[in-house]
């Protein structure tokens, strides 16, 4: 039986190339400074998502929230094989917080309407939440599984799926439609196809579409540009390139759920920390030796 | 997350440096792309496609095929009881990960769902692989096969075969060596016969044969038992069936990853390749040319790798109070080693680069049926033209890339010492894939035998001509091509020499007349390229100063008309001994 899978996936500043001006002078990161990259774990759960559809048939849909330069990771999630892409760029969505993107998000996939199936990374490498995912299990009512670290099968309607918990795993029986969050061991992602990369290399959402025409352009009219815009797009859906790009009004949200004024989350202060400690402590391979590091370790309360 | 295709500054500067839309527009020109989509807009499009396939592979290499290589290297394929191979499951999953990313079907028209690409690009590719794995290159690198059937077969055939191909479903092998047919092709024996049906059925044994395990078997075999030297041989495609059956997996020094298979045939069902009789003299003369420049791709591979980890090396590891990289002796092992890669680079790009010039040239003259009659009269003059040279370039670059990477791989060992001489580091393991490349697809010294031919013949005065007649307007390029241009009247003296000397000379001097020769011709390659980059101008002052000198050398024994290797062999070579 063919599966309907919902991909959430965010453009991310490549945190494990971190340069001197990767941060502000604030505090905060200079997404400028940074390459933007797929992130990792959302990858893996698109991986899981294809291996899905290898299986047992059915659509990869894959969604993401972002300005209009995060249409290179839905090109990215072509190339690997997605059927469809789409992205949410909505100047009233800045801003969001984990609460507010996870609505957007939500709104999203209702819209989408058909789906067995959500997948999200565990995490993204800039904010480290982890609570993406879970809150838009909450949203859409659908049971979550976080640390899926393999599907193992699915029967009339009910997965199996392993689920990493730290120190060993546990197998997990859910009815779905359901939400699965997914780490990075669960496989290798698979790598974009030549093919499809020549294919979809120049696929494009409508924004980007009209910020080309108008740098080609230069300083024609506003008739010709909205002109030229209309042609390039029409062109472009007819070869099946024209990528989706929904603002909040198409997925019917609640403005103020949205961007600054549906985050609550408020930064209250950014704290540089530089370890200042030199050197190192030799522990003896001996009991006494161990018993002393634990000891330390106690009283510092690092652990118990 | 590493990229061996965007961490090489050598590949993509060629990637630039080469007129790659050039060699686009020839290779676009006449498509038949049947239904596909991902044909490219123009030239410039598909010059930027080139490019992302080779971050593909350059991705792949790094992060799946190279991390796999060691546990493959020590653990090797299993034969089966029942005459079948166990691929290594490693093996498996880098063929599985090729698939995925459409890279088995690199050169192959979009019609059979093939990338189209130009064999430059294919040759760029195969030398990534190789430096993650050589043994790997040994399945990746045998998509000469599927071209050999696009060339030759029938459209029935090439229908039915060249899809699985680019879909990655099938692996071929090119069947032709046996016990007593090894460099002499023309002794082969495996019988072809027609039984009462018609049916073409063949019978015998074929030995070291590359992947003979595989899925799609070019097999050379003797159709006409009364013609006993090539003409009496065809060219035929078999299945992997139970008629086929793997007798013996051969135990290697390197290259564990490459299946090596002695094969059986009995009464096996085959199909005919294009026309009886042209097996050999026409299409496996083909496969192995293109085969002789991916052996050269292949050798590139392992020259940087094993440079690499000598660089890396020499950088960290301290002896007498700082790097070893500070010691005289280390810096100029380091240094000629990378000059060594670049120049075998050179050669080889350049080469293939030709290769794509006369192929294409060849399938538009073949498959356009109207092309003007001054076009065709054009092509046609061109394609002698590139068919010689390309009989000269060919066995140079197999011969010299292979000895060059021999060489690079044993000097990465003595860069790391003992540490070099263990199994803990991959120099020992590049030394040993190494070593096959000068012996496999004709050895170093049938590739002289081929090279010399065109050496001696002007074919090399006319490649370097239009060399030695650009100025560069810079007066150290142009004082080093005058140098280059002196180097070449020794050269030319020599051959005369040779060529006024019993004819058995020729063959004796090869080795040094083709050294020289190849000298020359890198010489001007890397001038052309220190045009484009400073740095160039330091490889090409010290490749031709270092070179000079040795190909000096060579020309004066060349010139000395010794023949004692052959008038005094048995005193030389003292007598027989016993092995026992």
């Amino acid at each position: 039986m063919p599966y309907d899978v919902v991909v959430c996936v965010k453009q991310v500043p490549d945190t494990a190339n971190v340069t001197a001006e990767a941060m502000k002078e604030d505090g905060t990161v200079n997404r400028a400074a940074l390459p933007a990259i797929f992130n990792p774990e959302d990858l893996n759960a698109l991986e899981v998502a294809l291996e899905i559809r290898d299986r047992w048939g059915g659509t990869v849909t894959v969604i993401s929230m972002g300005p209009p330069k995060a249409a290179e990771v839905l090109r990215d999630s072509l190339y690997r094989g997605a059927d469809r892409a789409i992205l949410i760029t909505d100047r009233r969505a800045a801003a969001s917080d984990t609460l507010a993107t996870s609505y957007i998000l939500a709104q999203t996939i209702r819209t989408i309407g058909r789906y067995d199936i959500v997948l999200c990374g565990r995490q993204a490498i800039d904010g480290d939440t982890a609570q993406v995912g879970p809150q838009i299990a909450e949203k859409l009512g659908l049971p979550q599984v976080t640390y899926l670290e393999q599907l193992v099968d699915i029967v009339d309607g009910q997965a199996r799926v392993r689920r990493n918990v730290g120190r060993g795993w546990e197998i997990v029986d859910v009815h779905l439609p359901a939400l699965f969050t997914v780490i990075s061991t669960a496989n290798q992602p698979r790598p974009p196809a030549a093919r499809r990369v020549m294919r979809f290399k120049r696929a494009r959402i409508p924004a980007e579409i009209e910020a080309e025409v108008r740098a080609s352009l230069g300083n024609a009219s506003d008739e010709e540009v909205l002109d030229a815009i209309a042609k390039r797009t029409e062109e472009l859906r007819r070869q099946g390139l024209l990528l989706e790009q929904w603002n909040l009004d198409d997925i019917h949200a609640d403005l103020n759920r949205c961007g600054l004024p549906g985050s609550p989350t408020k930064v209250f202060r950014v704290q540089a920390i530089v370890l200042t400690k030199k050197g190192y402590t030799e522990i003896p391979p001996t009991e006494e030796g161990i018993r002393r590091l634990i000891h330390e370790l106690v009283v510092d309360r690092t652990l118990g | 997350m590493g990229n061996y295709f965007l961490d090489n500054d050598d590949i993509q500067f060629l990637f630039r440096h080469i007129d790659m839309k050039e060699l686009a527009r020839l290779q676009e020109a006449y498509t038949d792309n049947g239904q596909a989509d991902y044909a490219p807009l123009d030239e410039e499009d598909a010059v930027d496609n080139y490019w992302r396939v080779l971050e593909i592979v350059g991705q792949i290499a790094a992060d799946i095929i190279a991390p796999h290589a060691e546990q493959i290297d020590r653990e090797g394929n299993t034969l089966n009881e029942d005459g079948t191979v166990t691929l290594h499951p490693l093996v498996r999953e880098n063929l599985r990960r090729m698939a995925q990313a459409d890279l088995m079907g690199f050169t192959l028209p979009r019609k059979y769902g093939g990338l189209n690409c130009p064999n430059l690009v294919y040759t760029m590719a195969t030398e990534i692989v190789s430096r993650a794995d050589a043994s790997f290159m040994n399945l990746f690198g045998l998509q000469g096969i599927a071209e050999t059937i696009n060339a030759f077969a029938s459209n029935d055939i090439k229908d039915e075969v060249l899809p699985r191909f680019a879909r990655g479903e099938v692996t071929g092998a090119m069947v032709l060596t046996e016990p007593d047919a090894g460099s002499d092709l023309q002794a082969v024996r495996l019988r072809a016969y027609q039984d009462e049906a018609g049916q073409w059925r063949l019978n015998g044994v074929k030995r070291f044969i590359t992947n003979g395990c595989g899925e799609i078997l070019l097999v050379l075999a003797r159709s006409e038992p009364d013609i006993m030297d090539g003409r009496g041989l065809s060219l035929f495609i078999t299945e992997r069936s139970e008629r086929v059956r793997v007798r013996h997996l051969e135990e290697k020094l390197g290259i564990h990853g490459s299946p090596t298979c002695e094969l059986v045939f009995d009464d096996t069902p085959a199909r005919l390749i294009g026309e009886r009789q042209r097996g050999l003299i026409t299409y496996v003369m083909a496969l192995m040319n293109g085969a002789r420049v991916g052996i050269a791709a292949q050798s590139l591979g392992i020259g940087e790798a094993a440079f690499r980890l000598a660089r890396v090396y020499a950088h960290t590891r301290q002896q007498f109070g700082g790097p070893i990289e500070r010691l005289p002796a280390v810096a100029e092992m380091v240094t000629d080693m990378k000059i060594a890669v670049e120049a075998a680079r050179a050669l080889t790009y350049e080469t293939s680069r030709i290769c794509d010039l006369e192929n294409n040239n060849l399938r538009i003259l073949e498959t356009v049926p109207d092309l003007p009659k001054d076009e065709q009269k054009e092509r046609k003059q061109l394609s002698r033209t590139l068919k010689r040279i390309n009989g000269m370039l060919t066995p140079m670059s197999k011969y010299y890339a292979s000895e060059m990477c021999v060489r690079v791989a044993n000097d990465a060992i003595q860069v790391l010492g003992g540490s070099g001489y263990m199994k803990d580091y991959a120099a020992e393991r590049y030394f040993r894939d190494a070593r096959i490349t000068t012996i496999y697809e004709g050895t170093s010294q049938l590739q002289i035998v081929a090279a010399v031919r065109g050496v001696a013949s002007g074919s090399f005065e006319s490649f370097v001509a239009d060399f030695e007649n650009t100025t560069y307007g810079d007066q150290e390029l142009d004082s080093l091509k005058n140098e280059l241009i002196e180097a070449r009247k020794r050269v030319q003296e020599a051959i005369q020499f040779a060529k006024s000397q019993p004819t058995a000379y020729l063959d004796l001097a090869g080795r040094r007349l083709v050294d020289s020769a190849i000298i020359c011709i890198v010489g001007h390659l890397l001038l052309k390229q220190a045009t484009a980059l400073e740095r160039k101008r330091h490889v090409a002052r010290r490749f031709i100063h270092s070179q000079l000198p040795e190909l000096e050398a060579k020309c004066r024994q060349v010139l000395s008309g010794d023949m004692s290797p052959m008038d005094a062999y048995e005193v030389l070579a003292g007598p027989v001994p016993s092995l026992a």
